[in-house]
């Protein structure tokens, strides 16, 4: 005896320490978790918990308030994984200690006189047995026959235990009858269905989540098979290195804005500046053989005249992609926060400004007039020999989110 | 003036063969490495005068390489090379001590005359690193700011860094602004000061926000 006492005190220094350190337990739950948790802290089958604290709960209800007590108290494991080296292995000792707690209480419970009458009690008592024989599930690989098996003996126990319950209770008298029976049929089934179904539910959720991360994997290898798979077979072919160079340049650009692009086009209307001159800068790019050196400072959301600025760097980069003769053009702009200036360079072949064709629409119509219909300003700087540069500039709306303008946080 | 003793740090070897290759006769490449432990024993054996770094290394980055031996070694001077757009990953390695930043792209007559300039002394922009540090520098000085020197550029300055922006080199700037070639470079270097020192809020931020001070 003095042994079963040392247990029994064992066990409950362990169950004064539960809060913080056991988890209910997310794979191995019927309601919420917490016998499993407890049992695969403690090493004890969370079987035996179940029937301790069913039997209780048929007793007088102090089962159902020694579960909310312990699931207000125990934190849900945070993921659904399976910690073997953190669980304890039952043993048949510990499971036998639970026994005795559960008995000790009933007989407290009987000398108080709070039990309920034993025909209730009995009856109930088979249903739960009936209840855990079909759905408690077994560690070993599950074999058919052996399930059927449970699965029949379970749900006689479920039907005779709800049947000499409502005997017992006197209600099956004459009007109420048919109403009852239907009612007693229903609990059986929905208490035989309904673990099933939530395990079937828990199934499907885990099976969609692998579903996804699945098809994020898919969604990645399909992007990188399009663009960089091809790129790089596309260089291999190429027949000139000024070809393969754009080719990479161009990759690198759609790799990047790919892998980072949510970071920086963060804007609440659409496309920013920096994206538009990106956009434009790319396609100059790519029409001709050279390199174009954004330089960006500040950011702006875009409006009807930066549009045109916009439309007005891509005219004079694509001027000076096709006459200059060089491979590398910089463009430079600085959004201020009444204005944006731009400046794109070549340090290319230049030209006499006064010696242009009349003819020739490109620096007049699409640099300057564009610029000046929307009240901005264009000069362009050349001489034959010397490069060129094309200065812009154009008022912008005062933009009060610029984060220029915000004092850091205290 | 003999040609610099270059160390090249970079986690692609075939980067590193392309810039060996390049380069050529205008430096000699003492060693190079792969990652930081490996450039951090080459360093500390071979006492390059320059060391080229690559910003994004296995083992800690090419600002786990400064922070091991700025102190260690005060001749060696590095230059970081690197692909990255990112602002505050250049931003890290220029305040952990490097001496300039340029992108992958450069041409390799602008990189080995980076590497002459680094080698004397001076302050090395790409146009990129220009943008970052006006980017940085706009706006009102926080009030909070000690030291008001270090937290704004001079208007002189931060013309020199508007031109280097905009694609000019150091010689162009000079005749540009009618001013000496040497007196650029000072500009230039009195910038990578402030940038090093300053405790503006949007430097400290990025740093702040990646955890990397």
């Amino acid at each position: 005896m003095a042994q079963v006492d040392d247990r029994l005190r064992a066990l409950s220094a362990r169950l004064l320490d539960l809060p913080g350190r056991v988890e209910r337990s997310a794979d191995d739950r019927v309601v919420a978790g917490v016998c499993g948790g407890i049992g695969a802290a403690l090493g004890i089958d969370p079987t035996v918990l179940r029937l301790a604290l069913g039997v209780l709960t048929v007793a007088n209800g102090s089962g159902i308030v020694l579960y909310l007590l312990a699931l207000a108290t125990m934190p849900p494991k945070p993921v659904a994984t399976l910690d073997e080296a953190a669980r304890k292995q039952p043993s048949a000792e510990r499971a036998a200690g639970v026994a005795l707690v559960t008995l000790g209480i009933l007989l407290l419970f009987a000398q108080l006189d709070l039990l309920l009458p034993a025909e209730i009690v009995w009856a109930t008592a088979i249903a739960a047995l009936g209840f855990a024989l079909v759905w408690t599930r077994t560690d070993a690989v599950d074999r058919t026959r052996w399930l059927i098996m449970r699965a029949v003996g379970g749900g006689l126990l479920v039907v005779a235990g709800l049947a000499a319950l409502f005997a017992a209770g006197g209600v099956l008298s004459s009007v109420g009858q048919l109403g009852l029976a239907v009612v007693a049929t229903s609990v059986g089934v929905g208490l035989l269905l309904g673990p099933w179904i939530a395990r079937l539910a828990r199934d499907l959720a885990r099976e969609r989540r692998e579903r996804i991360r699945s098809e994020e994997r898919s969604e990645m290898a399909a992007h990188l098979h399009d663009s960089v798979l091809q790129t790089l077979a596309l260089i291999q072919r190429a027949d000139s290195p000024g070809r393969a160079r754009t080719l990479a340049r161009r990759q690198e650009r759609e790799l990047r804005a790919w892998l980072y692009g949510d970071r920086s086009a963060a804007t609440t209307n659409g496309e920013d500046l920096g994206a538009a001159l990106e956009r434009v800068v790319t396609e100059v790019e790519e029409a001709h053989d050279v390199e174009v050196d954004l330089v960006l400072v500040g950011s702006a959301p875009m409006e009807p005249r930066l549009e045109a600025l916009v439309g007005a760097i891509r005219e004079a980069a694509l001027n000076a992609a096709r006459h200059a003769g060089v491979e590398e053009i910089s463009v430079y702009v600085e959004v201020e926060p009444d204005r944006v200036e731009a400046f794109v360079r070549d340090r290319g072949r230049g030209f006499d400004p006064d010696a242009v064709e009349p003819g020739r629409l490109g620096i007049r119509e699409s640099i300057r007039g564009r610029m000046a219909r929307h009240g901005g300003r264009a000069e362009v700087h050349t001489a034959p020999g010397e490069g060129t540069e094309v200065a812009l500039e154009i008022a912008r709306t005062p933009d009060r989110t610029d984060h220029r303008a915000q004092e850091p946080a205290p | 003036m003999s040609v610099p003793r270059v160390f090249l740090v970079d986690d692609h070897q075939m980067f590193r063969s392309g810039v060996r290759a390049e380069l050529g006769e205008r430096v000699e490449v003492v060693g190079e490495a792969g990652d930081v432990e490996s450039a951090v024993q080459g360093i500390r054996a071979t006492r390059p005068e320059v060391v080229l770094l690559d910003v994004h290394l296995p083992g800690g980055g090419g600002r786990a390489v400064l922070d091991t031996l700025k102190a260690e070694l005060p001749d060696t001077v590095f230059l970081a090379l690197s692909v990255s757009d990112a602002a505050e990953d250049v931003i890290a390695v220029i305040r952990a001590g490097a001496r300039g930043y340029v992108t992958k792209t450069i041409s390799s007559d602008d990189l080995a005359d980076a590497i002459e300039r680094v080698r004397a002394g001076d302050a090395v922009f790409s146009p990129r690193l220009a943008g970052f540090v006006l980017d940085a520098f706009a706006g009102e000085v926080p009030p909070s700011v000690a030291d008001p020197e270090l937290d704004q550029l001079s208007p002189r300055e931060r013309e020199v860094m508007r031109l280097i922006a905009r694609g000019y080199t150091y010689k162009e700037i000079a005749r540009r602004l009618s001013i000496s070639v040497k007196t650029v470079e000072t500009h230039v270097s009195a910038v990578l000061r402030k940038l090093q020192l300053s405790s503006r809020h949007e430097l400290t931020r990025w740093a702040t926000d990646r955890r990397l001070i």
